[in-house]
């Protein structure tokens, strides 16, 4: 009661003449001495035209937003929690099932090679490392559908949501990491062949790679899917696609010829191959491979982020 | 004084239809006959590619022209469709315009729809953080601000409770109250207020009007002439897309109102209707000064309301009227017998009407009901026949318009020095 009490007493009274006055004039003030300076002519902070510049990324307008990334980020983390019985529990339970799926179906049925490793091992840390980047790019590329709502109403730096679905997917990953490292702990104590090489130093490289396709990749197909509703099922079968084309199933040295080469040209492939190599001591890794995958997730960046500021600007108008 | 936003030209074109065909093969093939120089395959045979290209589109704006100087708030009222909508989006950057080019000066808050991206498992605080630096707070801006808008909203005990289980009445207070304090200094404000209940609506009209007297820009979209006429002084008028007056507001209302040349609305498709006869009621139409209007009425001219009706019923018709304010409450409520009509024998189709030769009522919204008798018994009766909305006119002769809350009627008065 008290409390309630305090607050009426602030709003009431002070609220309205203290504020404008103290965080008001100097604004005015900055505004009159700019404007009174060499010219008359007024400088405009805000421009709007029809047509941005193709490279301009509106950098600086993301930074101002930064805190968005954060408040969403955490408000997904919470919804997602709050709604579900066994919570933060699922991001321990997804990559589980699907390797003990892929240790049964691939290795005790299909009886494919692991390059040596215990099987367990090797098909989590492929799921491990895959789920990252392939949960980042089919939840980036909703971006525009998921919030037709949101952004026809009000204006923020639309980026600001992939950047923190990339975030929610980074904190799943890290879960699923210290999972992992749990195992291969268990499996090196047990005496198999596995072990932590000092490539794994290399894992915060493997992120950024991995973000950075997610990422640019996800947000290409949400600026098309504006456009073509179909791309939004392509998306889902096509990522199913792309993963066996990487050495999630079966290691790059297991593979020759044509295929071979298709497994190379998805930028995944280094990734997963390094990060078996960093956590798993059996692995390709060249640094050629790795440096195309970081061109291609560059490329699909910049790409994606000239797509993305086109369409949002007249998004709108199409969905 | 200086210009803070300057609209040059600035036009917006919907294409309408299917955009851009949808289909990636349809695209495809399209792109592909351009590049072989072949006619556009998905065009029907006669049809040329110009047309094509002009053919089904709707200018939602067309060379727009304006200048909003600081600290100034400009009103803006059009029909439906009239561009309205598409004006606030487009400086609100939520879409770009086809042509032109819009300079701004300073901070630009929009409050094109209260509540958005608020998510209903979040708590009230959780909310206010999330939607604030949606609409352009910061964090810390926020956390000076909370107490502010806590105690506007009247939320305080449920600060902490999941949005979801607050009323909706609740919902929308909060909802308003975070934008309410948003200080930009460019504020774009559609509608919002015709939320929450009256008393609410009063709040936020005050907290409008204190953003203005603040020395910030606010361009106001609405329906409702009174609340345009209480906060802004000078007017745009919108229409197909074009400005077709700016000035001050008084004017370009009375002017909106004149031109409006409006259709009678049609009662028949009305299913919340009691009686014997339920569509012997068949129209209703306004007038003001004359003039036909669509729902908007001004105090201190005469209001005609007239009733299109059509019965198959024997004996002596008698009509009522009932006016309703916000709240539901009828404050007025009339009828045939009470002035004299003598329509016996009645024709059993025909038009009545009911003349306010000098309408009192206070600006605001109103809503009117109307109903037949026949020998007494009920033939047909709609509540909610047609929204009324009453802009303030010069109801005392002075030419004067001050006033916040005029209450729900006017009347004839004086003041005078005694002593």
């Amino acid at each position: 009661m008290p409390g309630g009490a305090a607050i009426r007493h602030d709003s009431g009274g002070g609220m309205t003449p203290d504020i404008s006055p103290a965080r008001v004039d100097p604004t005015v003030e900055a505004r009159q001495a700019g404007s009174a300076g060499p010219s008359d002519e007024p400088e405009w902070t805000l421009v709007i035209r029809p047509k941005g510049r193709w490279f301009d990324l509106r950098l600086r307008e993301l930074w101002q937003g930064r805190e968005l990334v954060w408040l969403f980020f955490w408000r997904d983390f919470v919804a997602l929690y709050k709604q579900t019985i066994l919570g933060p529990l699922w991001y321990v339970i997804q990559p589980l099932l699907t390797t003990i799926v892929f240790t049964v179906v691939f290795g005790r049925i299909a009886h494919l090679p692991t390059n040596g490793l215990p099987q367990f091992l090797f098909y989590m840390s492929g799921t491990v490392a895959w789920t990252y980047f392939a949960g980042s790019l089919t939840k980036t590329s909703t971006t525009f559908l998921a919030n037709a709502q949101i952004f026809g109403k009000v204006y923020f730096p639309r980026l600001t949501v992939p950047l923190s679905i990339l975030l929610s997917n980074l904190v799943a990953f890290g879960i699923q990491l210290l999972l992992f490292l749990g195992f291969v702990a268990y499996f090196m104590i047990k005496g198999t062949d596995a072990h932590v090489t000092v490539w794994a130093l290399l894992l915060p490289v493997l992120i950024v790679i991995m973000a950075g396709l997610g990422l640019g990749l996800g947000i290409i197909v949400s600026a098309l899917t504006t456009k073509y509703r179909d791309l939004q099922y392509l998306v889902i079968f096509g990522v199913q696609l792309l993963m066996y084309t990487t050495p999630m199933v079966f290691p790059l040295s297991s593979v020759s010829g044509t295929w071979r080469w298709v497994m190379l040209a998805n930028p995944m492939t280094s990734i997963i191959e390094a990060f078996r190599r960093g956590f798993l001591g059996a692995g390709t890794i060249t640094a050629p491979l790795l440096l195309y995958s970081a061109g291609f997730a560059l490329t699909a960046v910049i790409l994606g982020a000239v797509l993305f500021h086109r369409v949002e600007r007249t998004f709108m108008d199409t969905v | 004084m200086s210009t803070v936003i300057s609209i040059e030209g600035v036009s917006k074109r919907y294409r309408l239809g299917v955009i851009g065909g949808g289909t990636l093969h349809g695209d495809l093939s399209r792109w592909w006959a351009r590049v072989r120089r072949n006619p556009d395959p998905s065009l029907p045979v006669n049809a040329t590619a110009r047309r094509g290209a002009d053919g089904d589109t709707l200018m939602a704006l067309h060379d727009v022209c304006l200048e909003v100087e600081e600290g100034e708030a400009l009103g803006v009222i059009g029909r439906n469709g009239a561009g309205k909508s598409t004006l606030l989006k487009v400086l609100s950057r939520v879409t770009a315009p086809t042509s032109g080019t819009i300079r701004m000066r300073g901070r630009v808050g929009s409050l094109l729809e209260v509540g958005t991206g608020f998510h209903p498992e979040l708590t009230g605080r959780e909310n206010i953080f999330l939607n604030g630096a949606m609409l352009g707070m910061s964090r810390a801006e926020v956390r000076r601000k909370i107490d502010d808008i806590v105690a506007f909203a009247g939320v305080g005990p449920y600060l902490d409770t999941p949005v979801k289980r607050y009323s909706s009445g609740m919902y929308v207070r909060l909802a308003f109250s975070v934008a309410g304090f948003l200080e930009p200094e460019i504020l774009l404000v559609d509608e919002v207020l015709a939320v929450g209940d009256h008393a609410f609506q009063q709040q936020c009209l005050g907290r409008m009007k204190d953003v203005t007297t603040r020395g910030r820009t606010v361009l106001f979209v609405s329906h409702n002439m009174a609340s345009i006429q209480n906060l802004t002084k000078r007017l745009v008028v919108l229409e197909n897309g074009r400005v077709s007056f700016v000035g001050p507001t008084t004017e370009g209302i009375q002017r909106y109102l004149a031109r409006g040349a409006s259709v009678s609305s049609s009662l028949a498709d009305r299913t919340d209707r009691t009686g014997r006869e339920p569509g012997a009621l068949r129209s209703i139409s306004l007038l003001v000064d004359g003039e036909p209007v669509d729902d908007t009425a001004i105090s201190g001219l005469p209001l005609k309301v007239k009733i299109e009706y059509d019965t198959v019923s024997p004996g002596e018709l008698q009509f009522f009227m009932a006016v309703y304010d916000q709240l539901d409450r009828r404050i007025v409520h009339v009828n045939s017998m009470q002035t004299g009509l003598r329509n016996e024998p009645a024709p059993r189709r025909g038009v009545v009407s009911c003349t306010i030769p000098r309408l009192a009522l206070a600006p605001g919204k109103y809503s009117l009901a109307l109903a037949i008798d026949a020998n007494g018994e009920t033939l047909d009766r709609v509540e909610r026949a047609c929204d009324l909305f009453v802009a303030m006119g010069d109801f005392f002769g002075t030419g004067r318009h001050e006033g916040a809350d005029w209450g729900l009627f006017l009347f004839d008065h004086h003041w005078a020095v005694e002593s």
